[in-house]
């Protein structure tokens, strides 16, 4: 059992809820978002993982290497963050110029 | 009221999120097989799908690095579909954020900021280059080369307030890069028997010129994700309100 990295991946999930309940600025809802992603990437990549196992590039000499499938899946997972986070981001500039205030209000037309 | 509700949920969310990491099964390898044991009952699974991967990387695909055989051979249409997404998310940047004239002028950057980023560019270009040719042998490939292809041209917008992406070199070369991945897989359902399949010979694994289509595939992704990175770059940039 890897104890720390599932504590930073439930530390780095919770924390980014947080965010995203507690905050009122679109920016750190955006950062909270970001950071749940991360938490959820690492969760993945540390089930692949097995204790000693080395990067899945064979060199000659035979070590263990870890499962390589879950790294493939968060290349993908974080292209496709990045791709969210660029959106979110052009979003609330707009929203910025339309209403001045990177908070969020409820019932606001824009 | 609101934050105090958040942090009881969000603590009570890393608990149970504790408990259920408790049950998630352990994964490892006995010297033949891979397996994963269960934590609480003790039993052991063993799993043929990493170690297919891994063996099969070298006869199958002629790479030599597992993770880029996995994305660009067997799960090359997940690829072509995640460029999709990155293609579709750069151009709602570009429809959402069209060019607006005047704005605060940025103040140029110092000197030593402006002639250190002219020495670097190249070599920055080179270092991406390098990642994306090389990814069948080494760690990285298309995506992270194209990110420090994309990075160097943002530090050319930090340090010359002028500096520009003209729009169209960069979407000749996005979409070149584009139509280049997608005739690629034609032409696997063409010479072999089905979509993305490689029709290239293998060659021997660990040299250059290798691994069938994967360069081509990685170096096409390479051009496209610096191309379109830099292009969202430039275009948040451009936006001064």
């Amino acid at each position: 059992m890897m104890w720390p990295e599932y504590v930073t991946v439930a530390a780095l999930i919770s924390i980014g809820l947080y965010g995203v309940m507690a905050k009122k600025n679109l920016m750190k809802i955006f950062i909270a978002i970001s950071l749940m992603e991360t938490g959820v990437n690492l969760l993945l990549i540390t089930i692949g993982y097995i204790p000693e196992g080395t990067a899945p590039i064979e060199n000659g000499n035979f070590v263990k290497y870890v499962d390589p499938l879950p790294q493939a899946l968060v290349l993908t997972a974080i292209v496709i963050g990045l791709s969210v986070t660029a959106l979110a981001l052009t979003l609330l500039i707009r929203y910025h110029s339309k209403t001045g205030t990177l908070e969020y209000r409820r019932g606001m037309k824009w | 009221m609101r934050k105090v509700a958040a942090i009881v949920i969000a603590s009570a969310f890393f608990a149970i999120l504790l408990i259920s990491f408790y049950q998630i099964p352990q994964s490892g390898y006995s010297g033949s097989e891979y397996y994963y044991s269960n934590p609480i009952t003790g039993s052991h699974a063993n799993e043929s799908v990493p170690s297919h991967y891994i063996s099969g990387t070298k006869n199958e695909t002629g790479a030599v690095n597992a993770v880029t055989a996995i994305v660009v051979e067997y799960r090359g249409f997940d690829t072509l579909g995640e460029v999709t997404v990155l293609f579709t998310a750069a151009t709602g940047v570009a429809f959402l954020l069209h060019k607006g004239k005047g704005g605060k002028k940025r103040a140029e950057a110092n000197l030593i900021l402006r002639e250190g980023s002219k020495l670097v560019l190249p070599f920055i270009l080179l270092a991406g280059a390098y990642i994306f040719i090389h990814g069948h042998l080494t760690p990285g490939g298309g995506f992270p080369g194209g990110a420090v292809i994309a990075s160097g041209f943002l530090l050319m917008m930090l340090s010359y307030p002028k500096f520009f992406m003209k729009e169209k070199p960069v979407s000749i070369t996005e979409s070149f890069a584009g139509i280049t991945f997608a005739v690629i897989g034609l032409l696997g359902l063409l010479f072999a028997s089905s979509f993305l399949e490689n029709f290239l010979p293998l060659g021997n694994a660990g040299y250059l010129l290798s691994a069938g289509i994967i360069p081509v595939i990685y170096i096409a992704i390479g051009f496209k994700v610096g191309s379109e990175l830099s292009s969202i770059a430039d275009k948040l940039k451009e936006v001064q309100k």
